[in-house]
């Protein structure tokens, strides 16, 4: 099979891949690059688990070749960390709200909720179930995820008020 | 559910694309923009193109721009461009409130509103709201340019009127210039953001004494395609907001609802009669306000 070589701009780093053109995004990720944060579920765009950032705004990994990524920005759920290696304060709100059952979702929720809250620093609960309304989570574990939610907003906004 | 083997051309200008579709001979070569359709057709191997041309990096195939009386669009902007356009709230208000019912914020994210029109799902949004306002179609090939009205263009379900070596490069929606315009947009699916069993999109503009002057009605998933419903857009004319019902009755006519996994015919058809007659109250309320 036909083979092209790639480079991928992933959580800042330049990452030079041989991959056929069929390969998708999300399985260039972890299985070319091994970042296995990113999962990968229903493999057709219904589930949300591959939801990774494209340059700023998320896109489902899956229904993306990863060829034709190259000249963006990808950002993945390990690029959410802080720069010393520890949890975001959006992880931090999962742990400390229980957001996680069996974590399969984990990431993806994680990617949705940090893309509301970069653009709406406020939200609601209906903002919150709408950003998060493309992603399952099939421990049905969402009333969890969406305080999580609330909860980094309000420390980001508390936070800020200290600053 | 892995796509099979393809090549892959990113293009860099409209004329490569006409020209890369025109030499295809026996390969089925596919444009990709979005790839939110096509890419879990592939995926399910329910497409295997031997070529994928990417459009994403042609410039001139993306930005929405008013002509006064209409609205362009490049084939290839994104579904989150329009929703957060203020040429599109400002004066497509009925597209406004289509995009809102459109998949979600990963898939919009990339999602085109080519893309929508050229799969030609029955139940997708942006192609019933274009439909209702009569949009048109500019397509390229090698040949030359032709613009083509959207009302027609729609064959069955996932199958439309373009031809193998053209390029859908922009889409224009009218802009009605009547004082007095409402919008309605209503849908029923089985979770927000999934395609809808049935949608109905309406946009009526009132005369001076509350009747109704004009209508442009469509609804999706009650036929293989989405229907413009021009007998009932006709009865609506010189009617009042109240006592409508005998009129809504006409949807009947022109619609041929199936049953699938999601809903009986019998289900689609109830359901489209309350969603066209919510749209249309929705938009003659707005209307007179």
């Amino acid at each position: 099979m036909k083979q092209v070589e790639v480079t991928l701009n992933v959580n800042g780093k330049d990452r030079t891949v041989t991959i056929p053109p069929r390969m998708t995004l999300v399985d260039c990720l972890r299985d070319m690059m091994r970042l296995t944060g990113t999962h990968v579920g229903c493999e057709h765009g219904i589930c949300g688990a591959c939801s990774v950032f494209l340059d700023d705004e998320p896109i489902r990994s899956c229904l993306m070749f990863a060829v034709q990524a190259e000249g963006h920005r990808i950002t993945t759920v390990e690029g959410l960390l802080n720069e010393d290696g520890s949890l975001s304060d959006l992880q931090d709100s999962f742990w400390d709200c229980h957001a996680m059952q069996c974590g399969y979702c984990t990431p993806g929720m994680l990617v949705a909720s940090e893309a509301l809250l970069a653009e709406n620093p406020d939200p609601t609960e209906d903002d919150i179930r709408e950003a998060i309304s493309g992603n399952l989570c099939r421990c049905t574990g969402y009333q969890q995820i969406v305080e999580a939610v609330q909860m980094t907003a309000k420390r980001r906004r508390e936070g800020a008020a200290h600053g | 559910m892995k796509a099979a083997a393809f090549d892959y051309v990113r293009a860099s200008s409209v004329d490569e694309i006409c020209r890369l579709l025109a030499e295809a001979g026996d390969e089925e070569r596919k444009i990709i923009a979005g790839g939110q359709t096509l890419v879990p057709l592939m995926a399910m191997r329910m497409a295997r193109p031997d070529m994928l041309i990417d459009i994403n990096d042609v410039a001139e195939l993306a930005g929405i721009d008013d002509h006064g009386d209409y609205v362009s669009f490049g084939a290839g902007t994104r579904q989150r461009a329009i929703e957060r356009s203020g040429i599109v709230s400002g004066r497509l208000p009925l597209v406004a409130k289509a995009v809102r019912n459109v998949g979600h914020q990963q898939t919009r994210n990339r999602g085109t509103i080519g893309g929508s029109i050229v799969h030609g799902d029955p139940s997708a949004e942006l192609p019933l709201a274009a439909l209702a306002l009569e949009a048109t179609m500019v397509l390229r090939s090698t040949a030359g340019e032709t613009e083509m009205a959207l009302d027609g263009f729609f064959e069955a379900a996932m199958v439309t009127n373009i031809e193998p070596d053209q390029l859908l490069t922009e889409i224009r929606i009218p802009v009605w210039q009547d004082p007095r315009t409402g919008t309605g947009f209503h849908e029923t699916a089985s979770r927000q953001g999934d395609f809808a069993i049935v949608a109905a999109a309406a946009q009526v503009a009132l005369a001076d004494d509350g009747t109704i002057a004009r209508a442009a009605v469509s609804v999706g998933g009650a036929a293989p395609s989405p229907v413009k419903l021009h007998a009932l857009e006709a009865a609506l004319v010189g009617k009042s907001a109240d006592g409508l019902d005998d009129v809504i009755a006409l949807v009947d006519d022109e619609i041929e609802p199936d049953t699938d996994v999601h809903a009986t015919a019998d289900y689609r058809r109830r359901v489209t009669r309350k969603l066209v007659s919510r749209a249309i109250a929705d938009a003659v309320t707005e209307a007179g306000k």
